[in-house]
């Protein structure tokens, strides 16, 4: 219990890597002990982050449960992890939804033991993230993220599909959406990987809050490497460079056309982890990296990344609408949500240590975690649907209320959520972006009110098409008939509507912890 | 009662239906009797409170400043939060007494309007009306009856949660929760009106009003947020009962239209009233609302949804009204536009009720004009006579429509009885006036009820609920010196009585003119109850607001003091006039009788006299000026153009074309590097010259493409158009 206890974070992170090591030692023709295996194995690090939770001193500046290792000691980089409000509410997120995407994993029954491993290291890299203390650590995690995606997609994405290049060339779908995935982030991560390079050398170090600190020293009029560039220009330059991988992966308009296509052809299981917490990682690094280290960058380029903002909520808004695929109609919807956590951010960039700031702060970190719940809620219940009727066209549905009712509630409760209905969770934090975001940037708050009007306008429609309507008799006899949801199934979605509706009535169960995160970060 | 006793009971108000809604959804759903009962006891423990507040307040002296108020911690902000409570004053304890009276009534009749007790239709499914049982008598006939609604628990269920939806609107202390209320409300109505979800009709009248409401409800979301960054709460108290709020909020002149705060706030939340009370131009979803079962429309024409628009304007009146120097002063802009969209919705809707031949539809469009009326006595100043109507309207209205519920069901009685002697079975639309006719020895106690309900609805002088306040209204508007809104207010008022009279006549005088309607019956007793004790309301609810000085006498007029106490400055009682008093009169009795003379005689398949001296405008009223088309032309085309046309080729062909480019290039540079260079001499020399098929090709392809320089022409072109016009215009985005 000692050794647990000082060295909580690295079991949380290690915990799966192990597990995906003792699987690997299983039968592979023993599924259902796979299964369960890494179900249990996923649950322990749940446990512990509620543990964590609980012990987590919310009123205590900087990172808490800190560990530090030796690591690469030649270029000044250690094994250095912590958690502070905005890490720990993530991290949560991560445990909470991992379990529950390989709840929902029960389904595959192709390679079921490599598919387990992936996912548990998966979860390892999306950990490492969330926790690095240390900026090649992060970047070594956010790399390892990509990986087990990839091949979550390639592998055990939809058969399916075809998806036309050049010259008439045609691919797969599910290869041209996962080399579509890993390249643009890969491409991204470029300029990180070497802005990250360019604080190292130039400080020695690459501990996070040291650099935070000392590049914030420098003066924009300093001229660097042999009088040929001042640090106002180096800084902008790293500042895009940085921007511009988070805003990939956020995924901020025109940056986000690879999401739509990952979500259509990953697994069901693998769109709730992508939507639920990958797409977090982007927003996370503006808030823990480009915030921090570029103060005066993100602030003059704040209406830019607003517009982006803004582009990506009313035209992810706009193409979801436009959809006839329920699983692309999902997608497009963690655009436009999406796109209102960088709003929030743009906001407080525009005029940090403000209040308003700090209100369009808290509504974005909330609207992260809100979004993972209710996205992961509605991949899952889109795959629900085309695990039984295998297919996802909105045309070919209709009616669907009788004969599968409980499935009809729960599907309306969601989308609901995602909606953003007052009373569950997603109001709070948009409201809280509208809010804070009002004052500081008012037209691009009310331009991107038609994205929140026409929210409305798709989530309707795909309760429309499945649900309502005269009722598509293909799926009411013979072998076609639906069967409804059965409790597998539900147990995956009775977390995420119970915490729905908890943190719409009372969000201050998370949204303390976030708020003083928030105020000492950015005070 | 303790003051503290009193406000856990106000927070306590709203749950019960709420617990109802999941007890029946989770639990009791296949136990009729069992379901309806919970839904019935939650309305009533509620009905209860509600009652029990209302008493309270009423024995409390000087209500105004004593008001019931508590509040909690709701949402962290930085280092302050937002609090959310409970509060009730004298118009929020006045709306509680009406909601709580017509909620509970709708409950009892919904018992009765989804055939509780009857039997299981031969071949009714979930999500579509019932359509009748085969029963056999003891003497071996088969009849047809009613049969009883297959979703029937889940009706119960859903009535729950819009109850909540209400009374969390009504109790709220801020604007946020009346938002959240508001919504749930939004929702409900959704679930509600698309109830018989089956039908097409029904399933695109629901997304309408939710979308249609919707456009409001973003725009009343920006003015909550503007408020609470220009104020820093929410709480009404704390902003409309505070001078030096409404003070800085009047003289503070925001970047839009020459508009103070005050009135920009203002007018962002008047529109989402717009939505919600479907005022003109958003007034198109109410009457596709009506496919919703009849306990709906009652529940959400006048109870509630529709109420709560108007409720949410009376609470905001201090705001807008902030920079506006009261009595006979110039209107300012915001109230200005709010007096011209009520006025002109209150004709404009008159206008079509007169060519509509659905019951419901009549009263649809009726309800849109009077709340019209409601929005421009607000408009104009006219707090006490608005808040006045708006109570007197929700009783008669929801008796109207469950009148006109009743009506149908007798209807469809005498249709399913038909059936049985007609094997042919020739049906016929229960809902059609023109169908109807003679019903009153029928259905008495309807016809009876109905006749109260409609001539409160007319403004029928001296005993009638709706007379007082309508004349209130109208009293104001002339005392004011606002004759443009009373002369049109007067001709709606005339069309009103008019079309009401027309609706009676059709309906319930003269002869049967179908079988059906000579084979109509009265309807339960669950059914009925509520009428009566609506009417009783009709009629009796107009004395407690009799003017003062009404024909020279001394009157308590209890009503405006109670409720003007609600204002920080309370608002003084006109002077008695003759003329708006004579105008009130000719108008009711006018249209009343102008009804009833063309109407009287209408005989089986003639047309709508009205038809001839129409002539052209006719059609168009009856077409409702087509504002569908208009709509759907001018809205829902274009944003589907965008949505199916604009963003796919944007994303796909612009924006992945651009991908494609590189990732071609980038292959292309790939092949070129490999067969001129490393093939030729990496391999040559060092490797073993294998080729790769995957290459080949590829290189001479990208040459032969023309695509290439297209794309890049157009990326390089679009980002210098994008980047320069953000430049550009990027100083006055900001701000």
């Amino acid at each position: 219990m000692d050794f647990i206890s000082t060295h909580l974070l690295t079991t949380i992170l290690f915990f799966p890597v192990i597990s995906a090591l003792v699987i690997l030692f299983l039968p592979s023709d023993q599924v259902k002990l796979i299964r369960w295996t890494a179900l249990l194995a996923s649950l322990l690090p749940l446990g512990l982050t509620i543990f964590l939770w609980f012990r987590f001193d919310s009123g205590v500046q900087g990172f808490q449960y800190q560990e530090q290792y030796p690591w690469y000691d030649a270029i000044h980089s250690s094994f250095h992890i912590g958690v502070d409000g905005l890490s720990l509410t993530m991290v949560l997120l991560t445990t909470l939804l991992t379990p529950l995407a390989l709840l929902a994993s029960f389904s595959i029954t192709d390679k079921v033991k490599a598919y387990m491993m992936l996912f548990l290291f998966l979860e390892a890299g999306m950990l490492g993230v969330f926790m690095a203390m240390d900026l090649l650590i992060f970047f070594v995690f956010w790399e390892i993220g990509l990986v087990p995606m990839y091949f979550l997609i390639n592998q055990w994405g939809s058969p399916k599909g075809e998806r036309e290049l050049w010259g008439g060339m045609k691919v797969s779908a599910r290869n041209y959406a996962s080399l579509k995935f890993m390249v643009y982030t890969m491409a991204g991560s470029l300029g990180l990987l070497l802005a990250i390079q360019l604080l190292g050398v130039m400080f020695q170090s690459y501990d996070l809050a040291f650099l935070v600190k000392q590049w914030n020293l420098l003066a924009p009029d300093t001229m660097l490497f042999n009088n040929t560039i001042s640090a106002g220009a180096v800084k902008t330059i790293a500042f895009w460079a940085f921007v511009v991988a988070f805003a990939l992966k956020v995924p901020v308009w025109p940056f986000h056309t690879w999401l739509p296509d990952a979500h259509t052809e990953a697994p069901t299981a693998g769109s709730m982890i992508l939507a639920g917490v990958l797409l977090k990682l982007g927003a996370y690094g503006f808030l823990r990296l480009v915030l921090p280290l570029y103060p005066e960058q993100a602030a003059y380029y704040a209406p830019w990344l607003a517009f982006l903002a803004t582009m990506a909520i009313v035209f992810g808004a706009f193409a979801s609408y436009g959809q006839t695929d329920f699983k692309r109609l999902v997608a497009y919807s963690s655009v436009n949500h999406m796109g209102f956590v960088l709003l929030g951010i743009a906001a407080a960039a525009s005029a940090i240590h403000t209040p308003d700031a700090t209100i369009a702060l808290n509504g974005a970190v909330l609207q992260m975690f809100n979004h993972g719940l209710s996205a992961a809620g509605m991949f899952f219940l889109v795959g629900v649907i085309y695990d039984r009727a295998h297919t996802r066209n909105l045309e070919e549905f209709g009616g669907l209320f009788p004969i599968i009712p409980v499935y009809g509630a729960i599907l309306i409760f969601t989308s609901m959520a995602s909606l953003g209905l007052p009373g569950l969770n997603g109001f709070v934090s948009e409201f809280l972006v509208v809010r804070g975001s009002l004052p500081l940037l008012p037209v691009f708050t009310a331009v991107s009110m038609l994205g929140l009007l026409f929210t409305g306008a798709y989530i309707l429609k795909g309760i429309r098409k499945v649900l309502h309507g005269p009722l598509n008799e293909h799926w009411a006899h013979g072998e076609h008939r639906l069967t409804d949801i059965n409790t597998r199934e539900i147990l995956v979605m009775a977390p995420l509507m119970i915490l729905i509706l908890f943190l719409g009535v009372w969000p201050m169960g998370l949204l303390d912890v976030i708020n003083k995160a928030m105020v000492m970060l950015f005070h | 009662m303790a003051i503290e006793m009193i406000s856990n009971i106000i927070w306590l108000i709203p749950l019960p239906p709420l617990l109802a809604f999941f007890l029946i959804l989770l639990f009791t759903r296949r136990n009729h009797a069992l379901s309806h009962t919970i839904g019935l006891g939650a309305a009533f423990l509620s009905w209860l409170g509600a009652m029990l507040v209302f008493v309270s307040a009423l024995r409390t002296p000087e209500f105004g400043k004593e008001i019931f108020a508590s509040s909690i911690n709701w949402l962290p902000t930085g280092s302050t939060f937002l609090k959310i409570g409970v509060l009730i004053d004298p118009t929020s304890a006045m709306v509680l007494f009406f909601v709580g009276w017509t909620i509970l009534m709708i409950f009892l009749y919904s018992i009765g309007y989804h055939n509780f007790g009857q039997p299981k239709g031969d071949h009714d499914h979930p999500g579509l009306p019932p359509h009748g049982a085969t029963v056999t008598d003891e003497h071996g006939h088969s009849h047809t009856v009613l049969s009883v609604e297959p979703m029937y628990s889940r009706f119960f269920a859903f009535l729950g949660l819009f109850a909540f939806g209400m009374y969390t609107l009504v109790v709220s202390d801020n604007l946020l929760t009346l938002f959240v209320g508001w919504e749930i409300m939004g929702l409900c109505s959704y679930l509600l009106i698309g109830f018989w979800y089956a039908k097409p009709s029904a399933r695109n009248a629901a997304v309408k009003a939710f979308m249609t409401t919707r456009v409001g409800d973003v725009f009343m979301l920006l003015g909550i947020g503007l408020l609470y960054s220009q104020t820093g709460t929410l709480n009404y108290r704390e902003i409309f009962y505070n001078a030096d709020v409404l003070k800085a909020l009047a003289t503070t002149a925001s970047p839009i239209l020459n508009l103070s705060f005050a009135g920009l706030i203002g007018l962002l939340l008047f529109i989402g009233t717009v939505g919600k009370s479907a005022q003109w131009p958003l007034h198109i979803w109410l009457p596709d609302a009506m496919e919703g079962p009849t306990p709906v429309s009652a529940m959400i024409h006048a109870a509630t949804m529709v109420s709560a628009g108007v409720y949410m304007v009376i609470r905001i009146f201090p705001l807008f009204t902030a920079d506006w120097a009261g009595g006979t002063a110039a209107l300012t802009p915001t109230m200005s536009i709010i007096a011209f969209i009520g006025a002109f919705t209150a004709l404009f809707a008159a206008t079509i009720a007169v060519a509509q031949n659905d019951i419901k539809k009549v009263l649809a469009y009726s309800t849109i004009s009077q709340l019209g009326f409601m929005i421009a006595a607000l408009g104009v100043g006219a707090y006490v006579a608005a808040v006045f109507h708006l109570v007197t309207h929700a009783f008669f209205k929801a008796l109207l429509f469950l009148g006109s519920g009743s009506v149908i069901h007798g209807m469809e009685h005498g249709v399913l009885h038909t059936g049985d002697t007609d094997p042919a079975g020739h049906h016929i639309d229960p809902q059609d006036m023109w169908n109807m006719g003679g019903l009153r020895k029928k259905m008495p106690i309807t016809f009876w009820t109905f006749l109260i309900g409609g001539f409160a609805l007319s403004g029928f002088p001296l005993i009638t609920a709706g007379f007082w306040s309508k004349d209130e209204i109208l009293a104001e508007a002339f005392g004011n010196g606002h004759w443009i809104v009373f002369a049109t207010l007067a001709v709606a008022a005339l069309m009103t009585a008019f079309y009401t009279m027309r609706q009676i006549t059709l309906t319930f005088l003269g002869e049967p003119r179908t079988k059906e309607a000579e084979h109509a019956s009265e309807t339960p007793w669950t059914m009925t109850t509520p009428l009566v004790v609506l009417s009783i309301f009709a009629i009796g609810f107009g004395w407690v607001g009799i003017p003062k000085d009404f024909l020279g006498g001394n009157w308590p007029s209890w009503f405006h003091g109670f409720i003007g106490s609600t204002l920080l400055v309370e608002p003084k009682e006109l002077d008695f006039s003759y003329w708006p008093l004579l105008t009130s009169l000719v108008v009711a009795l006018g249209g009343l009788y102008l009804g009833w003379m063309v109407y009287r005689n209408v005989k089986a398949g003639q047309a709508d006299p009205l038809q001839k001296p129409l002539a052209g405008l006719y059609p168009i009223l009856k077409n409702k000026w087509y504002f569908d088309e208009f709509y759907a032309f001018f809205v829902v085309k274009p944003m589907n153009w965008v949505s199916e046309v604009f963003t796919p080729w944007m994303d796909r062909t612009v924006i992945d074309g651009i991908l494609h480019t590189v990732a071609h290039l980038a292959l292309s540079i790939g092949g070129i590097l490999r067969n001129y260079f490393d093939k030729p001499f990496i391999n040559e020399f060092i490797g073993d010259g294998t080729a790769n098929v995957f290459w080949q090709g590829q290189n001479i392809r990208f040459i032969q493409t023309g695509r290439i320089q297209s794309y890049l022409v157009a990326t390089v072109g679009l980002a210098i158009v994008i980047a320069g016009l953000l430049y550009y215009f990027m100083p006055y985005l900001i701000h």
